[in-house]
């Protein structure tokens, strides 16, 4: 333990090293899936379809993608044998962020479509009698939704920097190039070095709560703005 | 061109439109929701200009009646129509204020700029429109913040953005104190005189008579009385009107 604390302190390179990618992997996984997962929220909150119960449920189920079965179908993909191996992206960085992007889309996008229909509830009626198009419904709502979708964005990350199953089969947890802090952990613990293993996991706390706190903060202040 | 000559400017304007968008005309509207039925057989016709007040009391399907002016809704059967087009192909040519105003997460300012950017409006005009409705001290607050009068000032405000020919209210008073509803009579009494034909649903005896022009009595589904506001005031025609206005409870 007294290692581990030791280890962090000293700014270990190795460390700063894993934990950057870990940051860059995710924020990025995050920031995609966002960017897919969000507008397809949308149009299923303010859609009525014949089948859209299925769709959700769908949506729901696919929530608990298990992260080695997202590795397995994007490594199957992205090998040398498979439809988009040519592109040399096995054991990369933007092997693991397409995985995540993958794992978590569907998380964002069933979330976000619960606030927003709710959201939506209570605009519906003014919205149209603004006599307003889908797209500027969309994007009103997913702007006067931000600091709720804000948690939605926080459960997606949360999700995508926990996991190892994924990254470890299609970034191969290959030291300088694709350790991340969850593969690190899984590593250093069956090799025995407990305490670059307890550094990591305290270093993957640490940033779960600061970036938890750092949201509660901003939605603090958009509940005394009354914008939530 | 000066504030001056785009303010002058603007009722004729307003009159030539909403000209072309009456009479309006309903003719044996039904609506039926959830198998009971809300409106049956309402008939009536609305002439150009001025206001006409919708009363009568709660479940006499007032709301609904306006949600079907507007085009929210459609009726069961029968037909409502401004200069012969449906309702619901002219929504955009009219505003509706509802009772609670429904307002954007975002400051006084930006829920105004939110309807003229999405109507295509000119965006210079929202200094005019706070200014109108008395709001330019609060144009950067949350509209969240406001208190009850001032949201609807806001919503009326926000109803005025897109120069609508037609204004509906659906008791855009009720549970405000009283200078509150003069701010509000004031910018509805201002629209009207301005040419925009004023349909304004209220429970409010008082108001019905400063601001009406003729009034619409509902009952049960039905209109029971359609008069001019000085025959109606001095005495409405069928018992169930007369009762209402005596302070006596109608069911």
């Amino acid at each position: 333990m007294a290692l581990a604390v030791q280890l962090m302190l000293s700014g270990d390179g190795d460390l700063g090293e894993i934990v950057a990618l870990s940051l860059r992997v995710s924020l990025t996984a995050t920031a995609l899936a966002c960017l897919v997962g969000l507008p397809i929220g949308a149009v299923v909150a303010i859609s009525r379809f014949r089948g859209r119960g299925a769709v959700l449920i769908l949506m729901n189920a696919l929530m608990g993608l298990p992260p080695v079965v997202v590795g397995l179908l994007v490594y199957l993909h992205l090998s040398r044998s498979g439809p988009l191996g040519f592109l040399g992206l096995l054991y990369t960085p933007t092997a693991m962020i397409i995985a995540q992007t993958i794992l978590i889309t569907p998380i964002i996008a069933a979330l976000s479509r619960q606030v927003l229909e709710d959201l939506h509830a209570e605009y519906s009626e003014q919205f149209r009698s603004f006599c307003l198009t889908r797209r500027q419904t969309v994007s009103a709502l997913l702007w006067d939704g931000r600091y709720s979708l804000l948690t939605v964005g926080l459960a997606g990350f949360g999700r995508a920097v926990a996991e190892v199953g994924a990254v470890i089969i299609v970034g191969g947890n290959i030291d300088h190039l694709t350790r991340v802090m969850t593969t690190a952990i899984a590593l250093e613990t069956s090799k025995g070095d407990l305490a670059l293993a307890l550094a990591l996991g305290i270093v993957l706390l640490v940033i779960a709560l600061g970036i938890n706190a750092a949201v509660q903060g901003i939605r603090m202040t958009a509940v005394q703005q009354a914008h939530v | 061109m000066s504030d001056v000559a785009l303010m002058t400017g603007l009722p004729e304007i307003a009159r030539v439109r909403a000209a072309s968008m009456t009479p309006m005309e309903a003719s044996d509207v039904v609506l039926k929701l959830g198998g009971a039925t809300v409106l049956d057989g309402v008939t009536f016709r609305l002439r150009p200009g001025g206001c006409t007040v919708i009363m009568g009391p709660n479940g006499a399907g007032k709301s609904l009646l306006l949600k079907l002016l507007h085009g929210l809704i459609r009726p069961t059967s029968g037909r409502v129509e401004w200069n012969g087009k449906p309702a619901t192909e002219v929504t955009s040519r009219q505003s509706l204020v509802f009772q609670k105003p429904v307002l954007l997460r975002r400051s006084v300012m930006a829920n105004l700029d939110f309807v003229l950017r999405a109507r295509g409006a000119d965006r210079s005009r929202r200094e005019e429109l706070l200014a109108h409705v008395g709001l330019e001290h609060k144009a950067e607050q949350p509209a969240r913040l406001l208190s009850g009068g001032e949201a609807q000032r806001l919503a009326m405000a926000r109803a005025l953005a897109t120069e609508p020919d037609v204004l509906l209210l659906d008791e855009p008073t009720a549970s405000l104190d009283p200078a509150s509803v003069l701010a509000i009579e004031k910018i509805m009494a201002d629209a009207r005189d301005r040419g925009v034909r004023t349909i304004l649903v209220t429970h409010d005896p008082g108001q019905a008579r400063r601001m009406a022009d003729e009034v619409i009595f509902l009952h049960g589904g039905q209109v029971a009385e359609h008069a001019a506001a000085s025959d109606f005031f001095s005495g409405p025609q069928c018992q169930v009107a007369l009762d209402f206005m005596n302070g006596r409870i109608v069911v």
